[in-house]
């Protein structure tokens, strides 16, 4: 679709994030909620939904969604009751599904987005609670569906966002952020893959500079923020591929095929819905006291946004640094671990955004299982401000060698391998002047200004130190007695 | 309220039932005495009350996050008109 084209019309989305809470047991059932478990196996009557069973509220969920809530600067409703959202499919076992209608726990809100225009804060509608669906199996040789309920009541937060987002690199910022708001609360693990993160995207267009929104249309099934993205793409062109024939987009739930990067709409029938929300009687209703709140608010963890901050701030980071160090709270509390050593920051900054993210990019590994303690890599900083080693040998040889011996100090490593830099002058000067008295000639072209000669006697210096002489040393001593002839 | 025939075809298809066209009739009747039963709670003044959403004086009746008996995986399956050694087995939902 060509550039002017686009132009011609506002992308709007809004998206639905539905986020696995990292609970034991279920949101209504003391069932377990194990990833992975053989199927139908995590399960009790009140899942099942067998007559006279009541559902229990489980008292970690709450406390998990007003995390978030707070995390994102929502309203938190006091007094919440649970709605009935009634549909019949086989793997919702009660023909509802438990969820809040018309009081949501938090309300409103935002989340911080950064995309290459900037920053800027994209609005929320809600945070409700709500139980998952199991899961239905369609195999192509078998004439049944096969159904694993062992998802149905794991607990769920659905993060509601406004159409407020207008392009699809904003709607990969706001799910990128959304997961790293999770992970840093630990409330969700965020894997996309697994399904425990799950997004909808709520997608239409209308003329630019309208303000009156287009016919949406809803695509489901993307298991990554990559294909949240081509999805949206698609469907930018699509509609208004549409919009230009005169045709009109039709509202309704388009289903992403990742193999092809195309959207196609699901069967109309299914959308007949009607979920005729009413309060659920069973449930008693949840009152949150500003006591409980109070101690909620007292157990969150800094996020990923005033950390960067903080970094920028304390440890005068570049703003760059302070977001990739923040990108993981593994990472970062590794980087603060390596910051308690030492206090060149920026150099702690650049071994565990350089070598030590390469290491664990390489090897799969999380930072918290990264197999040398922080201290190294401060002590390695260490050598390299003292000029005892080189960068170059500090990352090629010193960094390689201390992860096969953990146990090492870097000191003694730097020892072992025989690399540690001559910086004391009276070591380094004989070998200056050893230099300079066998190149008389060479002397004689540097005194009629031919500067670039220093290089060729900075080479004669590290051969015969064996690469041992600090060369900020060498340089000063050479400059020294060179202007001194 | 009168319950017609598009709110009857309607409702049968949310509750995923099927009728037989001959009781369609009766049906309509059946429901809209159901409704302008209903619709006679209309006549008490309510202004002013909150919506009534439970009738239990309870609040806040919680459990700890703790994972407590399960069925087995024989008795959880045992009822189910169809399943096979690991699944529930249900009509094709997709064709």
């Amino acid at each position: 679709m060509s550039k002017s084209l686009r132009n011609k019309y506002t992308l709007v989305i809004g998206l639905e994030v539905h986020a696995q809470l990292l609970t034991e047991s279920k949101i209504y059932t003391p069932d377990s909620t194990a990833y992975g478990s053989q199927p139908n196996t995590n399960l009790s009557v009140i899942t099942l939904a067998h007559p006279g069973t009541l559902p229990l509220l489980n008292k970690k969920v709450v406390e998990f969604a007003i995390r978030m809530g707070i995390a994102c600067r929502c309203a938190i409703s006091r007094l919440n009751i649970f709605d009935r959202k009634n549909y019949f499919y086989p793997d919702l076992p009660k023909g509802y599904q438990l969820t809040q209608d018309r009081t949501p726990i938090c309300k409103g809100g935002f989340v911080t987005i950064t995309t290459s225009t900037g920053e800027r804060d994209v609005k929320l509608n809600r945070i409700h609670i709500e139980e998952d669906a199991g899961k239905s199996i369609h195999l192509e040789n078998e004439s049944d569906t096969l159904v694993d309920f062992n998802r149905a009541g794991v607990a769920l937060i659905e993060i509601v966002s406004e159409p407020d987002l207008r392009s699809s690199e904003e709607a990969a910022s706001f799910l990128t952020e959304v997961r790293k708001l999770v992970r840093y609360l630990e409330i969700c693990d965020g894997n996309m893959e697994e399904g425990s993160l799950r997004c909808d995207a709520n997608v239409s267009v209308m003329p630019a500079g309208s303000s009156l929104y287009g016919k949406k249309v809803e695509v489901k099934n993307m298991n990554s923020i990559r294909n949240v993205q081509r999805a949206i793409e698609h469907e930018f062109d699509r509609q208004i591929a549409l919009l230009e024939k005169g045709e009109v987009v039709i509202s309704e739930t388009r289903t992403f095929n990742a193999d092809n990067g195309k959207t196609y709409g699901m069967r109309t029938k299914e959308e007949l819905n009607d979920y005729r929300y009413f309060p659920d009687p069973d449930l008693s209703p949840l009152e949150i006291s500003d006591k409980w709140l109070s101690s909620i608010q007292a157990s969150m963890p800094i996020l990923p946004r005033a950390l960067a901050l903080k970094y920028e701030q304390e440890y005068g980071l570049p703003k760059y640094d302070a977001l990739v160090l923040t990108d993981t709270k593994d990472v970062a509390t590794y980087f603060e671990s390596v910051s308690k050593h030492t206090s060149n920051y920026k150099a702690a900054s650049n071994w565990v955004m350089g070598p030590v993210k390469s290491y664990l990019n390489e090897t799969g590994l999380n930072a918290h299982e990264f197999p040398l303690l922080p201290q190294r890599i401060a002590e390695i900083i260490t050598l390299i401000d003292q000029g005892k080693i080189s960068y170059t040998v500090a990352s090629q040889r010193v960094f390689p060698d201390l992860l096969s011996n953990p146990a090492k100090t870097a000191l003694e490593v730097a020892h072992h391998l025989n690399v540690i830099q001559e910086s004391n002058q009276d070591s380094i000067l004989p070998i200056v002047e050893q230099v300079m008295k066998e190149f008389p000639l060479k002397v004689e072209e540097y005194k009629n200004g031919k500067k670039g000669i220093m290089s060729m006697f900075m080479g004669e210096v590290m051969k015969r130190s064996k690469g041992k002489a600090d060369p900020k040393v060498a340089t000063q001593l050479l400059t020294k007695k060179l202007e001194e002839v | 309220m009168k319950i017609n025939r598009e709110v009857l075809d309607k409702i049968a298809h949310l509750s995923r039932l099927e009728f037989d066209e001959k009781d369609a009739e009766k049906m309509m009747q059946d429901m809209t005495a159901i409704v302008d039963w209903v619709e006679k709670l209309k006549e008490v003044d309510t202004e002013g009350v909150e919506p009534l959403t439970t009738m239990s004086h309870e609040i806040n009746v919680l459990r700890e996050d703790e994972i407590k008996e399960h069925l087995s995986h024989e008795r959880a399956l045992q009822n189910a008109p169809q399943k096979d050694a690991d699944y529930f087995r249900v009509p094709k939902v997709l064709e």
